[in-house]
Formats: C-alpha cells, structure tokens, sequence
C-alpha cells in the first residue's frame, strides 16, 4: 500500500462565486459543520507524518476561513508545498503578504472568462477586474501564479483571447481545465459541453502557444475526457495518492466520491489519518484490481488508468463498479455518446434550460429533494 | 502529480559558462524522509531527484558552472564530471528548477 502523498483540505464550501461547473456536492449546504483549526491543524500534523507532501487549500472559497495564515504557517513549519487554490475574489496586497510571510508557497486563480461580461455572468458576482489586479498582486509579491480557467461551451470560442490573457498577466502555468462533468458541471452539461470540432480548435490554439511559449509560461490542458476512447487514470488510482478532506472532516478518496451510494466515508473527527487510510472499507474498496469486473478485469491497459473514474461509472450508469463508460470498450459507451449529442443540440432555441447557478438557494433545494420519501 | 521531469522544451538549455547558477525562487528543494530523496516541489507537482541530481542542485547558490563542477569534484574525489554535470544543469534549466544570472 503506498502513502498519500497530495492532501487536498477543502476548508470550506462557502463560496462568494457562483459558478455553474462547481465541483462541490450539490447539496453542499447540508455538509456545514467545518472543521475548527485545531481539527485541521491535527489532519495536517497526521497526513504529513505519512509522508503527504503537497497541500491544497481549496474550498469553496478558502480565504472566507479567518484562520487560512494560522494553517498556512503550520502547513509550512510541518514541511509541505502549500497550494493556495482560490478564485482570487477577496485577496488583496496585505492578505497576500501576510500568507508570504506565513509561508504559503504558491497562489491559484480562477478566470472565468477574459471577457468582463461573460467572466462576471458565470461567476454570479462582479469579479473580473479585482481578480485581474490580484494576480498582478501574486506576481509583485514573488509567488509562483497558476492561472487556471475551466473551458466549456461558453467560452472555449475565447481560447486564443485565455491565451493572450495569461501571457499578458505574467502567469507561469496555465491551467486549461476542460470542464468535468459532475456536481453542478453534470447538472448544467447540455449547456456546458462543447461539440468535437470546438474542441479540436481550441487544442490546436493552446498547442501552438505551448510551443511558442517554451520556457516562459507552463500550459496544462486538461483533456476532455467525453471525446477519449479511454478513460483517465482516476487519482492515479483509488486510494493511492490522493486524500481529500471535506469541510465536515469526511475522508474522501476523491473530492467526488460523496456521491458513491453506500461508501460511508469515515471522518477525521473519529479516525486517525493512517487509520483512514490504511483500514477503512471506503478508502480499500476500489485499491489495487480485485473489485474490477470485465472488460476491465482481462484489460492489459487496466494498470495504466485503473479502470477509470468510480463516480462517473455511478453517475452514467448506476453501478459504481462499472467500467468508466467513457471507454471504447464499455458495455455503456453509448451513453457518453448520447449525452454528446444531447449537449450538442441547438440550444439558441427558446427551450433552451437556462444555467442553474451554485448558490446556497439552489442547493438547499437538493437538501430538501434528497430528504424527501420516495 | 508526476514523478518524472517533464522533457527538456525548446532550446532554452542553452549553459553559458559565464554566467552565475541560482536555484529557481519559484521552487523548492527539499528532502522528504518519507521518500529517504530529495525532491524538487512547485504548483502541485513534484520531482524525484536521484542523490547526484540532488547534490549539484544543492550547489546551484550563485556560483558558476566551473566553481561548481570544482566543487563537486572536491566533494566526491572525483575528476572529469563537467560533461555529465552539464548534461544535467541543461535539463535543469530547460526545466526552470535554476536560473542563470549575468551578475
């Protein structure tokens, strides 16, 4: 068994943005009981210890926490690269030098749009010019900057005007994150996927920069994997690498496995680190290939992307322990492929849904579906 | 999170000899014990290094390519590593783990 070596720390799903591709749980008003910073501070202290080596302080918006330098300064004296993954929308010149001086190592942020229209539409707040004068901020005050702008359908006719953005604005990774689709993201896909020919546009725009800008600027593109043939390498594999803590002190394998019906993620406020990782069922349900059925189980590929990612065979399929039916080889291939063409349909026409945002309004409303008798 | 270094890109592994060696700001060299390696950390990603690797970028403090290949060769009682240590401080740089500086 390996030990985890990234942790993600989801301090909060309070969030000044709203965007519609969030990732957090759509019921996520349900999960508000955080973590206090002694709580946070022992997950730290015992992750660390296993050996975890970079630390991401995420959320929701994690500078809504008022404690972020008190964990930011012990994150550092335990040892970790500190990862500060914010939208930038309430950073300003004396919280960022206090996070330098705490020790943080390194700042994301989020873009939605270079175009301060869309950008302010899809973030549900007006943000666009704060947060481009924040990463101005990053860079005077010696942080490395991560530019990260999740692509879809909405913007992804912008790419070339993303690109020009980041080089205008100093950053040293891109991070061009195709949309992933779960959560609010799965919930608003037929507005949200982009149809195969945008993409293949959009990836040749961001190759060209990535040649041009050899050297100076990092890009990460993020593959959709919808149009793959074969499905990502999920975590690295479950239960591996990656340890996510939710806001509520639940251990998860993956920042998405709340949804996985019958897991029963254990909680740090009852189980020590190691003994979470090491002897929960949920954290040894999908390790290693015992539990994989075919095609997956006889796949020579099975060790090279592990059968794909566990929530979205839930989420598409209902079996948790389903092949990934992104997959060429999956039974439900065609349900990926009608989710495409779904997506793909005009939706300029006067039916068309309009994009449900991610606010606590929209999420007490799932609260309440999912408590509803059936 | 990768454990190789990404490729060299470009041509910017380019090593003056004249110029001063420094270990990038925007990275960190740290050993790990849980790994018993040293390992270079940035934005959500790390590299393994193995003990030679470690032991040149440690070097990497403002001195140039000759002070340190001298250096090296004190410290392991060794001669002729400029070529293999070049070879390395290429990758290094293409990479962004150190920067040359004309000062």
């Amino acid at each position: 068994m390996t030990k985890p070596r990234w942790l993600l720390a989801e301090l909060t799903y309070r969030c000044p943005l709203q965007c519609p591709y969030c990732s957090n749980p759509l019921d996520y008003v349900a999960h508000s009981n955080e973590l206090t910073t002694d709580e946070w501070k022992r997950v730290f202290s015992e992750a660390r210890a296993m050996g975890a080596v970079q630390l991401g302080l995420s959320g929701g918006e994690p500078l809504i926490r008022p404690d972020l330098p008190e964990l930011v300064q012990h994150a550092r004296n335990l040892g970790y690269y500190s990862n500060l993954i914010s939208s930038g929308y309430g950073l300003d010149e004396p919280k960022i030098v206090a996070l330098k001086s705490a020790g943080l190592d390194h700042i994301q942020i989020s873009i939605q749009s270079p175009e301060k229209t869309l950008n302010d539409f899809l973030a549900g707040t007006e943000s666009f010019e704060h947060k481009k004068a924040v990463a101005h901020l990053i860079k005077r005050h010696g942080y490395p900057m991560v530019l990260c702008v999740v692509i879809h359908r909405q913007n992804i006719h912008q790419m070339r005007e993303i690109l020009d953005m980041a080089v205008e604005l100093g950053a040293d990774y891109l991070e061009l994150a195709n949309c992933q689709y779960y959560g609010w993201a799965l919930l608003n896909r037929d507005q949200l996927l982009p149809t195969q020919a945008q993409f293949i546009e959009a990836e040749a725009i961001a190759q060209e920069y990535k040649t041009r800008m050899a050297g100076k600027m990092k890009i990460y593109y993020v593959v959709p994997d919808y149009y793959e043939d074969r499905p990502k390498a999920c975590m690295n594999g479950w239960g591996t690498t990656f340890l996510t803590i939710a806001p509520d002190g639940q251990a998860l394998p993956c920042h998405e496995a709340r949804v996985l019906p019958g897991l029963n993620c254990p909680n740090v406020r009852d189980y020590s680190i190691q003994t979470i990782w090491e002897d929960s069922p949920a954290f040894n349900r999908f390790r290693g290939d015992a539990w994989m059925p075919e095609p997956c189980q006889s796949c020579p590929e099975k060790h090279k992307d592990f059968g794909g990612c566990r929530c979205q065979a839930y989420l598409m399929t209902g079996d948790m322990y389903a092949t990934d039916p992104v997959c060429g080889l999956s039974a439900d291939r065609a349900k990926i492929d009608a989710a495409i063409a779904a997506a793909n349909k005009d939706h300029t026409a006067a039916t068309s849904r309009p994009l449900v945002f991610r606010h606590s309004r929209n999420s007490k409303i799932f609260v309440e579906k999912s408590q509803s008798p059936h | 999170m990768s454990d190789t270094p990404p490729p060299p890109t470009g041509n910017h592994g380019q090593l003056r000899s004249d110029c001063r060696l420094r270990f990038s700001p925007l990275h960190r060299l740290q050993w790990e014990d849980a790994q018993q390696k040293y390992v270079i950390l940035y934005p959500e990603g790390m590299v393994e290094l193995n003990p030679s690797a470690a032991e040149i970028l440690k070097l990497c403090d403002g001195r140039s390519l000759d002070a340190l290949v001298a250096a090296l060769e004190a410290q392991f009682n060794a001669s002729e590593l400029k070529n293999d240590v070049t070879e390395f401080l290429e990758v290094a740089l293409a990479n962004g783990w150190i920067r040359q500086h004309d000062d």
